[in-house]
Formats: C-alpha cells, sequence, structure tokens
C-alpha cells in the first residue's frame, strides 16, 4: 500500500493532490469564518451587530452569501473581452492558493519543502497583479481601467519595499527556506528569540506594505468606492465577482502567515517549555487577521499621492538603509549574533 | 516517459506556442499576456534544470515587474487595429530578411565556435560543488567572491543608466503650482483653522 503511493506515479499524483486537499480545504472552510470574523469585528468597533441573522449568532451568513453569488447569472459588459475577462479573478484566486504551496504549517508540514521559498512566494504574489490589471481592463469600461491602473502602481511599489524586508530576514537566517527561517528563531527564551525584537522596525513596515499589497484598506485605492464605484470590480458579478473575493481575502491569510513565519517565529511557543505545534501558528495568524481587520475599522484611507509618496520616499530608502544595517550587524556578530542565527537555522 | 520528461515537454511546447501568439496575436495586450505565459514557461524549464534561484528571479523581475510595465503601456495606447494589421503586411517582408540575416548571423557564429584549451577547466575551478551547496549559494559565492569587480561594475553601469534615465526626463517646470509635503505636514492646525460659535438666526 505505502508503495503504491511513494513508486508508482498515479499514486504519487493522487498522494499530492492528497496533500493540496488537506491545505486548500480547511483554508477556504477557514476564510468563510474569517470573513464573517471581519464583517463583526468591523461592526463591533462602529457599534453595529454585524452579520447576526443566519445561523446562529450570523455564523452561516458566509455560506449564504456563498450560495447568493453562485445562483446569480454571469453579466458580460457590452464590448468585453470575454476571454480575459474570466481568466481575471481566476488568475487572482489561482495565484493566492498556488502560494500555499511552500508555507510550513508546523516543523515538516508543508507541500513542497524547497529552498527558495520566500522567492516562490514573492514571485506568485507579484503575478498577482495581474488579475487585478486583466479584469479592469477587460470590462471595458472607465472606473475599472482606473482602478487597474491604479493598483498596478500600488501593488508593484510595495513590492519593492518587501522584496527588502525580506532580504533583512534572510540575511539574519542564511537561508530562504521558510522552515529554516522559523528554526533560527528557536531559543531559550521563548518569544524573546523571535525576529520582531531584532527586526522590529521592520516588522512594522512589512505589515503596512502588506496592507497596500494586499489592496486592504487604509490602501484600498483601487476599489475606492467614493471616487471609482468599486474600482476594477464595478463590471463584475455571481461568481467571477466571487473568485475576486475570495482570491484576496486568501492573499490577506497568505500575509498573515508571512508575518507570523517571518517575524513571530511560526509554529514556536512564546512560552519556554510549553511545546511547539500548528496551534502557534493558527493562533498567531489569526492575531496578525485580527490587526488587519482593526486597521480596516480605525483607519481613515489614504489619497494616492500619500501613498506612493510614503511607498518610495519613506518605506523604500528606510528598508534598504535596514538591509546594509542587518548585513553590517549580521556579518562582525554585534550583541553575540543577535542578527545572525546562522548557525541555529540554515 | 519520467514525470521530468513530460513535464519538460509541456513547459516547452506551451513556451514556443506561447511565443509564436505574441507575434501573431491581434491586440498588442493579448500580445503581453502570451508573452507572460512565455516568461512563466522559461520559468518552468529553469526549475527542471535545477537552476530554481533562476527560475524565481525570472519571475520576479520579468512577470512581475518588466511585464507590468509593458502591459500598463499597451493599455494606455489608443490603436486602431485594423491599421495596425495592414502596416504589419506591408512591413513582413523587411521584418522576414532582417530576422533572415540575425538567423545566418547566429548561424555562422554557431558554426565558428571554439573554446579556448583551458577555458572549461578555468570555469570548473571556480564554479562551487552543486552537490554541497544550493544554487543561490553557488551563484552567490560566484558573483560575491570571484567577480566581486565585475560585479561591482555592472551595478555601476546600471546606476549610470538610472540617474541618466532620471537626468533625461527630469524637466523643472515653473508654472505649476507644486506640493510641499513637509510645509504641509508640520502646518499647526491652531493657526490654519479658527472655530466660531454661530448662533442661530444670526450668522457671523
Amino acid at each position: 500500500m505505502v508503495e503504491f503511493f511513494t513508486t508508482n506515479y498515479f499514486g504519487m499524483f493522487l498522494l499530492i493532490v492528497g496533500q493540496v486537499l488537506l491545505i486548500v480545504v480547511p483554508l477556504l472552510v477557514a476564510l468563510a469564518f474569517l470573513m464573517y470574523a471581519d464583517r463583526k469585528i468591523w461592526a463591533a468597533v462602529q457599534m453595529r451587530k454585524g452579520p447576526n441573522v443566519v445561523g446562529p449568532f450570523g455564523l452561516l451568513q458566509s455560506f449564504a452569501d456563498f450560495i447568493k453569488y453562485i445562483v446569480k447569472e454571469v453579466v458580460f459588459p457590452a464590448g468585453a473581452d470575454r476571454f480575459v475577462f474570466l481568466m481575471a479573478p481566476m488568475v487572482t484566486l489561482v495565484c493566492a492558493l498556488t502560494a500555499w504551496a511552500v508555507i510550513p504549517f508546523d516543523d515538516g508540514w508543508v507541500l513542497a519543502n524547497i529552498n527558495v521559498a520566500i522567492l516562490y512566494i514573492f514571485a506568485i504574489s507579484s503575478l498577482e497583479v495581474y488579475g487585478v490589471i486583466m479584469g479592469g481592463w477587460a470590462s471595458n469600461s472607465k472606473y475599472p481601467f482606473l482602478g487597474s491602473l491604479r493598483s498596478a502602481a500600488q501593488m508593484i511599489s510595495y513590492e519593492v519595499s518587501i522584496g527588502l524586508i525580506i532580504i533583512g530576514v534572510i540575511i539574519s537566517t542564511g537561508s530562504m527556506n521558510l522552515t529554516a527561517i522559523v528554526n533560527a528563531q528557536r531559543g531559550d527564551y521563548g518569544l524573546l528569540n523571535w525576529y520582531f525584537i531584532p527586526h522590529l522596525p521592520m516588522m512594522f513596515l512589512f505589515l503596512i506594505s502588506a496592507l497596500a499589497e494586499t489592496n486592504r484598506p487604509p490602501f484600498d485605492l483601487p476599489e475606492a468606492e467614493s471616487e471609482l464605484v468599486a474600482g476594477y470590480q464595478v463590471e463584475y458579478s455571481s461568481t467571477p465577482f466571487l473568485l475576486f473575493m475570495i482570491g484576496e481575502l486568501v492573499a490577506v491569510v497568505l500575509m498573515c502567515a508571512l508575518i507570523s513565519l517571518l517575524f513571530f517565529g511560526g509554529w514556536l511557543s512564546p512560552i519556554p517549555g510549553l511545546p511547539d505545534g500548528i496551534w502557534w501558528m493558527v493562533i498567531k495568524m489569526l492575531g496578525a487577521f485580527f490587526v488587519f481587520s482593526m486597521v480596516k475599522a480605525i483607519v481613515p484611507r489614504y489619497r494616492y499621492d500619500q501613498l506612493m509618496r510614503i511607498g518610495w520616499k519613506v518605506f523604500l530608502p528606510m528598508s534598504l538603509g535596514w538591509v546594509v544595517l542587518v548585513a553590517f550587524l549580521a556579518k562582525f556578530e554585534v550583541l553575540g549574533g543577535f542578527w545572525a542565527r546562522w548557525a541555529i537555522g540554515g | 516517459m519520467s514525470v521530468a520528461d513530460f513535464a519538460f515537454y509541456a513547459f516547452a511546447v506551451v513556451a514556443v506556442i506561447a511565443g509564436l501568439l505574441v507575434v501573431t496575436a491581434k491586440n498588442p495586450v493579448h500580445s503581453v499576456l502570451w508573452l507572460i505565459l512565455t516568461f512563466l514557461s522559461s520559468a518552468g524549464l529553469f526549475v527542471l534544470l535545477g537552476a530554481e534561484f533562476l527560475a524565481m528571479l525570472l519571475m520576479i523581475v520579468y512577470v512581475g515587474a518588466v511585464a507590468v510595465l509593458f502591459l500598463f503601456v499597451v493599455m494606455m495606447l489608443d490603436i486602431d487595429f485594423a491599421e495596425l494589421k495592414a502596416e504589419m503586411t506591408r512591413y513582413f517582408p523587411l521584418a522576414a530578411l532582417v530576422g533572415l540575416v540575425i538567423l545566418m548571423q547566429l548561424t555562422l557564429l554557431y558554426g565558428a565556435w571554439s573554446t579556448a584549451e583551458g577555458a572549461p577547466g578555468l570555469r570548473q575551478a571556480v564554479t562551487p560543488d552543486l552537490a554541497q551547496v544550493d544554487n543561490a549559494r553557488a551563484l552567490g559565492l560566484i558573483l560575491f567572491d570571484q567577480y566581486f569587480i565585475l560585479f561591482q561594475l555592472s551595478g555601476l553601469i546600471l546606476l549610470v543608466a538610472m540617474i541618466g534615465a532620471i537626468v533625461l526626463t527630469l524637466r523643472h517646470r515653473t508654472d505649476v503650482k507644486r506640493q510641499n509635503v513637509l510645509q504641509q505636514m508640520w502646518r499647526d492646525p491652531a493657526k490654519a483653522m479658527e472655530l466660531k460659535d454661530v448662533k442661530p438666526g444670526q450668522g457671523l
């Protein structure tokens, strides 16, 4: 039986499909409740009740929305490029899901343990911009087009600073493997060993850049409803719109996973003595998601020129300077190798 | 046929077909989208060669940045597609000629290619053992240790090109109002704004 899955091609194929389902199905189910949590938190901040009708406490709201989306008719705008119009939401969702292939949930719990994992995620997240551009262009309409142009500029700008922030972490670890990055944060002092202390300024920069990269408020200018109705999504309806929504939310959860892996020690326990495990990873991701939701609820939307200015004139010089500083601190092992964890991780 | 063979043929066929469609697609935006597919397939071929670092760089640099800029420019062009097609048929003989000349030159070059006696040995000597280190580390060792000066020089050339591009496109216009961000940020709200208590029916 075991041989069938390790030697036979069909068996290996089945094994990988099984592993993929094991990641995607819990992720999508969790997503339904995360969307509900997002709306509940937002409502609580504004002293509303939020969704509370479907199911106990409105828990089944997302499933009701799901059914509503898929039974509606798909409307194509006149003069739309049908093929690209339908490809766009699929590109968004597929890119968002493929990035999960290299995310480790626990020591060894990873679908593809590749050496360049962090670069892979970076490459895939740079592909996500195509869903937005294609959707905006194929709609053959002004508002979506303007929204997609905005988002192209915005996502490229913030990718640059995200890349440089990641380089700082890579220098500290000496490896691009995510498991190695987490293991490099292992130590005798629990949460004091995690990278959020040596890389404190970069943690905040990464959080803000992640908000901009995933088009979340306060940087949701591609869909700014007060100016562009809903940006690149204006002409979408039914299932394609649902795919856009799921794709965006999967990207947000991916950023939560990245924050917990890069800066908060992934599956490592914060208190020495307690066992490490996937539950810590889940708790950290939920914490990061809570921060994302709170930011959405309490920070007003930025103006487009302010967004670009922060990206290019503040974040880029800061993260570039930090790379140089970390390279220096790691090379000369300042503070007993506080920034150089090569011995443990890489 | 092993999985790797199958993957190679799949990526190679997709890359060639997408490459052909880049040239033949009627709509320039579709051309760029096919070009992106070509880049992705080539990245897949790099992975099959065991050069996963180069594959990721190809995706980040070409697909993530260069192709987005292409798409950006092409989307905003106002193009008459019928006219474009007419021009294509007009210039096709010239383009075919240029292509033929380049093909002949490449063939000649390839035919006359010879390697110096000690060159493969010299190249081998600096390449780290790929069984020992992963290829990101191997590239780093070659770039930053063996060819450090050349690497720095190529960086300088890029810097010069960047400064050149900025100098060429930067122009100061005096007749436009400019935004002074620092001045806006340090403005004192107490001085900029005055609160008045307006009595009903009286006005200010």
